[in-house]
């Protein structure tokens, strides 16, 4: 039988039962569909989480104090008072893959203005911080290099510290706010960031020149963390080992001894989250792959009702000449013609609810390049697949039984 | 006159279980072309086992079985499935069409087996078989859009589709009432008249009558076989029955 008499067949029988071969495909339509829109999920929170952590700061390399041992007891991580202000010195001035560099200190306090007051965190930096970690003042100006040597009082508000301290409309840069009782001046706002992949809100903070913190409000010496930016994002590995070696170099640490400080770089945060929303695709493909299969054996299941059915049109068409191979192509294209199809309408529902939920997580929805392909190659096995036995069973009829069937 | 159905010594054995039936025990018979011939017989006389063989759907367990110069025990299951396409057409008295599926597309399907056919071929061949049905006006009517007489017209067209050198029709008049079997009657005496063979099983009596000449099966062998000599014409007898019959 040709392909085309074949295919008219099959179709023409599909057509006879509508409603049923919509249901049929619907087990298939809802499997590609999910197997579609959960490997984009799965993708899309993959790469929203690396954009995430790639704008935590442009090639962050960070260093914390290491842990603090003494008389063999470990006090836990970024104990140790090891940092100091010359250290992020020593980083620029000999660390070619580091671009720019800024110490961190952290006060935590409740800040005032007027009757309103707000708990939040200050953080002690200098000027490079601003394009390390990616953020630009919304309005009035940073603070200069003179500010930082002179341990001014000035400082940048978060948005989210404005909005809690300042009515709407009011202008904060010029007012005077006081952190931990201390004056400062606001000299500008930061533009704001939002939340954070973790959910943590990137504009609840104070900025100041670091000296000014750690003079006025810790009334320490020492340095909580070093931010650095490698020059560019193939550089974050070798930007950590030249600061490795430049701080074992500044601490005179024998070869030894450990490190008294850690270097974290956004290759191990990023290969972590990778590893996690790896996990978490194949999970949800492996689920939406179950109701793939579900909706084969639909396939099945009403193929093998419509065998039995039609089990004296089968014995007719045998009669009129079609040859045992024939019946069986039919039944087989008819199972074809059902998943293909279904895989086809599956295929455009997925990419629809991919860019549906994409747009309300605001994830960028990636569509895994092939994976149409591979559903629709799925489709098509599961058609063959599910389609056989029954399609066989139809073929070995005796013409004689299959026309006396009641 | 030519022989286009010449069976010798046939014999069919059904096993079921340990026990041997024999429903055909040596059958000697001919049927030539344009002989209208009537299969007669009580129910397990094998009559259907033989119209069963005669339509290269089962094959003798021995004897010889030629069809239009083709002896059909040398054959496998793909052969004999071809010959069926080319050479019969088959009317049932359940009719068999294919429900939702309009009178045309019923009576070209044959065809759909037949690779040397065109589609535009078929679809003339088709309307041409349900001209000669006097169905064309209804050839986008759906089975059960028709009346039963109707179906089997259908179903007559389906087997004249691929000008087959004999037409099978097993109790083709079972299921319908006595003017519509006239009509199905008057129908084949007129495909026979035109030069078409006709070989089909019934019990009726009176409907044997309408054929030319009539076997009689007893226990799987001939018992009577006879030349009709007061042959009914049904269309005659159709004008005797009054059309207001239940």
């Amino acid at each position: 039988m040709s392909i085309r008499n074949l295919l008219k067949i099959a179709l023409n029988a599909l057509l006879r039962n509508k409603f049923r071969a919509f249901l049929t495909m619907l087990g298939i339509i809802i499997g590609v569909a999910s197997v579609i829109a959960m490997l984009g999920i799965g993708e899309g929170s993959k790469i929203s989480i690396q954009n995430q952590i790639a704008g935590m700061g442009l090639n962050l390399v960070a260093v914390v104090p290491g842990s603090q041992q003494r008389g063999g007891i470990q006090f836990g991580a970024s104990t140790m008072q090891s940092l100091k202000e010359d250290d992020v010195n020593a980083i620029l001035s000999e660390c070619p893959a580091v671009l720019a560099a800024t110490p961190e200190v952290r006060g935590n306090g409740q800040v005032v203005y007027a009757a309103e007051n707000w708990p939040t965190n200050m953080f002690g930096v200098n000027e490079s911080y601003l394009q390390i970690r990616e953020r630009s003042v919304g309005s009035g100006r940073m603070f200069t290099d003179r500010e930082i040597s002179g341990a001014a009082k000035v400082c940048l508000l978060g948005e989210t510290v404005v909005t809690n301290l300042f009515g709407p409309g009011q202008d904060p840069v010029g007012q005077i706010i006081r952190f931990k009782r201390i004056p400062f001046i606001v000299i500008g706002v930061l533009a704001p960031k939002g939340l954070n992949t973790f959910g943590q809100d990137q504009d609840d903070l104070i900025l100041a020149p670091y000296t000014t913190v750690q003079k006025r409000i810790l009334a320490i010496t020492y340095i909580q963390g070093i931010y650095t930016s490698a020059v560019d994002s193939k550089s974050t590995d070798l930007a950590a080992s030249q600061i490795e070696e430049t701080l074992r170099r500044h601490h005179k640490i024998r070869t030894s001894d450990q490190d008294d400080f850690t270097i974290r770089n956004q290759e191990d945060l990023l290969s972590t989250f990778d590893s996690i929303s790896n996990i978490l695709t194949v999970l949800l493909g492996a689920i939406a792959g179950i109701s793939l299969l579900v909706g084969g054996i639909g396939i099945m299941n009403i193929m093998y009702v419509s065998v039995t059915e039609r089990t004296r049109e089968i014995g007719l068409r045998m009669a009129i000449g079609g040859r045992g191979r024939d019946i069986l192509m039919q039944f087989l294209a008819e199972s074809m013609l059902l998943s293909i199809t279904g895989g086809l309408i599956g295929i455009l529902l997925g990419l629809v609810a991919s860019k549906i939920i994409g747009s309300a997580m605001s994830w960028p929805m990636v569509i895994l390049p092939g994976s149409e392909i591979l559903s629709f190659a799925v489709c098509t096995i599961i058609g063959i697949f599910f389609g056989w036995y029954p399609a066989k069973k139809a073929s070995n009829l005796d013409p004689i039984d299959a026309l006396r069937y009641e | 006159m030519k022989k286009l159905i010449e069976i010798v010594k046939l014999k069919k054995d059904y096993y079921v279980g340990e026990v041997t039936v024999h429903a055909l025990r040596g059958i000697d018979m001919v049927v030539n072309e344009g002989e209208f011939v009537a299969i007669m017989g009580a129910s397990g006389s094998g009559k259907s086992t033989m119209l069963n063989i005669i339509g290269c759907l089962d094959k003798p367990t021995s004897g010889d079985y030629i069809l239009d110069g083709t002896n059909i025990s040398e054959l496998g299951k793909n052969s004999l499935a071809a010959l069926r396409n080319r050479k019969l057409g088959f009317v049932f008295q359940t009719y068999n069409l294919l429900p939702r599926t309009t009178a045309l597309e019923n009576a070209e399907l044959p065809l759909l087996y037949n690779n040397t056919v065109k589609s535009k071929e078929r679809r003339e061949k088709a309307k041409n078989a349900l001209e000669s049905v006097g169905l064309i006006d209804r050839m986008f009517h759906k089975p059960n859009q028709l009346s039963g007489g109707q179906q089997q017209r259908v179903a007559i067209a389906r087997s004249l589709v691929n000008d087959p050198v004999v037409i099978l029709a097993d109790e083709a008049t079972g299921n319908l009432d006595t003017r519509t079997s006239y009509e199905i009657m008057a129908l084949f005496q007129e495909l026979n008249n035109k030069g078409k063979t006709i070989v089909f099983v019934t019990h009726e009596p009176d409907i044997a009558r309408c054929a030319t000449r009539n076997i009689i099966f007893k226990d799987g062998l001939i018992l009577r076989e006879s030349i009709v000599n007061d042959r009914i014409n049904a269309q005659e007898m159709l004008a005797s029955i009054p059309i207001e019959e239940d």
